[in-house]
């Protein structure tokens, strides 16, 4: 069994651990940083519920080794609220348009929309859900989702102007 | 869903990533993960060694010179947004369009989904329609195979176990010419069931030249020659089109699975394709 050592940035906070090469990233951030926020559903790059943000990217966790994510930048859900603990507009919003039933997506669905709309708060009702397409929620909530993500991109538009 | 064990390497150099390909038996080439990944995770694949390309940033370029050069490990997120590709491949970024989602093209690579070979690809698809030439490495050298030889069979293009995609060379069409790419799947971003690209020249209500492309509907995405003959100097009436390419989708053999029958996929596709002319000639009268 061959193990390595990996480093990287995760919320802003050096961590390093030893991992298998076959570990993937979600487990990584799960399992040896303790960081459970990220949900594992499908595991083969469908249902979108374990995507983190690497060096500005959203990304499958599930589809990327934790060996690949050596010496990068790594944005959990974990990481979306600032440091005082005072919740992102993104947050904010989901709680407001009840966006959320059990939560097992919401993760998933808040880091694709963070990356999506950092890029571009400008955005039509049609490119939210086509952005979301690949974030299935099982509860179908998506009416409630994408009403949080419209409100969301209004106060991330006004914050960048 | 997890991935057996394997030996990890991350070559920083091509002559380093060929010669590991040479020396170790049994190694998969892990490039965007987009394929592969699940693969691993699912256990369909179980290779003794990965070798990960992702450190070969002399694969990471797009240039252009008499043609489009580009290297195999570029990413579809660069090639949606790249002002080389707008300019001279344009019905491209219309594929990417359909291409997985903005959270798989983030690492999914062009060589990946040329070496992966999914029925239902669409940047094949697309290669296919420019006539692309693909160059492979190996430690004995180098090989330029044109697309139409490229895929053998159900996911199987022609590269060997030691070698590498290295680069795609595409030509661009002289401009005036129009291009459309029409698909349809269950959701946005899954694969296609059928999918059509196209490009085509047209004078004076005439279609001088034609290049279509066909996905989803048989084991290996492939251009759809008999089609192209049909059309080719033809008026271009829509009724007229109809008629003309009824014999050739009749010829297809349709996949047919449990999901998706094959009489279903040949609807469809003679849909897609109406629209992906109609979209076409929109354009090339536009310009």
């Amino acid at each position: 069994m061959q193990e390595q050592i990996v480093q990287m940035h995760v919320n802003g906070k050096p961590v390093s651990g030893k991992v298998e090469a076959r570990t993937h990233l979600g487990d990584f951030l799960r399992q040896a940083v303790g960081l459970t926020g990220t949900h594992l559903g499908c595991e083969h790059g469908v249902c979108g519920a374990c995507t983190v943000i690497v060096d500005g990217d959203a990304v499958r966790s599930c589809l990327m080794l934790a060996v690949q994510a050596d010496n990068c930048e790594v944005t959990t859900i974990e990481g979306i609220a600032e440091d005082n603990g005072s919740l992102h507009p993104l947050q904010e919003a989901f709680r407001n348009n009840h966006a959320l039933q059990c939560g097992f997506c919401t993760a998933g669905m808040i880091t694709s929309l963070y990356a999506f709309l950092s890029e571009n708060p400008n955005r039509s009702d049609d490119e939210i859900r086509e952005a979301i397409s690949g974030n299935i929620c099982r509860c179908t909530g998506y009416q409630g989702i994408v009403s949080a993500a419209k409100e969301a991109a209004t106060k991330m538009a006004k914050v960048r102007n | 869903m997890k991935a057996s064990a394997f030996t990890y390497h991350k070559p920083n150099s091509l002559d380093e990533a060929l010669g590991l390909l040479e020396s170790e038996e049994e190694a998969k080439i892990l490039a965007g993960g987009q394929s592969l990944m699940p693969m691993l995770n699912m256990r369909f694949v179980q290779p003794e060694t990965i070798v990960d390309v992702n450190g070969l940033k002399e694969l990471s370029t797009i240039s252009f010179t008499d043609r489009v050069e580009v290297g195999s490990l570029v990413r579809q997120k660069t090639l949606a947004t790249d002002r080389i590709i707008e300019q001279h491949l344009p019905v491209m970024r219309e594929a990417l369009k359909w291409v997985g989602h903005f959270q798989t093209q983030s690492r999914g690579t062009i060589g990946g989904s040329l070496c992966h070979l999914d029925p239902a690809s669409e940047l094949p698809m697309v290669a296919l329609l420019y006539d692309a030439e693909l160059q492979v490495a190996s430690k004995s050298g180098e090989r330029v195979i044109p697309i139409q030889e490229w895929g053998l069979a159900y996911m199987m293009p022609s590269i060997g176990p030691d070698e590498l995609l290295t680069k795609i060379f595409i030509k661009p069409w002289e401009k005036p010419y129009g291009f459309g790419f029409q698909e349809f799947a269950r959701r946005h971003g899954d694969f296609a069931i059928a999918a059509v690209g196209c490009l085509l020249k047209l004078k004076n209500g005439i279609i001088t030249d034609i290049a279509l492309s066909i996905g989803g509907v048989e084991d290996v995405p492939r251009r759809f020659i008999e089609c192209e003959e049909e059309l080719r100097g033809a008026n271009y009436d829509i009724d007229e089109i109809k008629q003309r390419i009824i014999t050739p989708l009749d010829k297809i053999n349709y996949l047919d699975d449990s999901l998706v029958t094959g009489s279903y996929r040949h609807k469809l596709l003679k849909g897609l394709l109406v629209r992906a002319i109609e979209q076409a000639v929109t354009r090339a009268n536009s310009v």
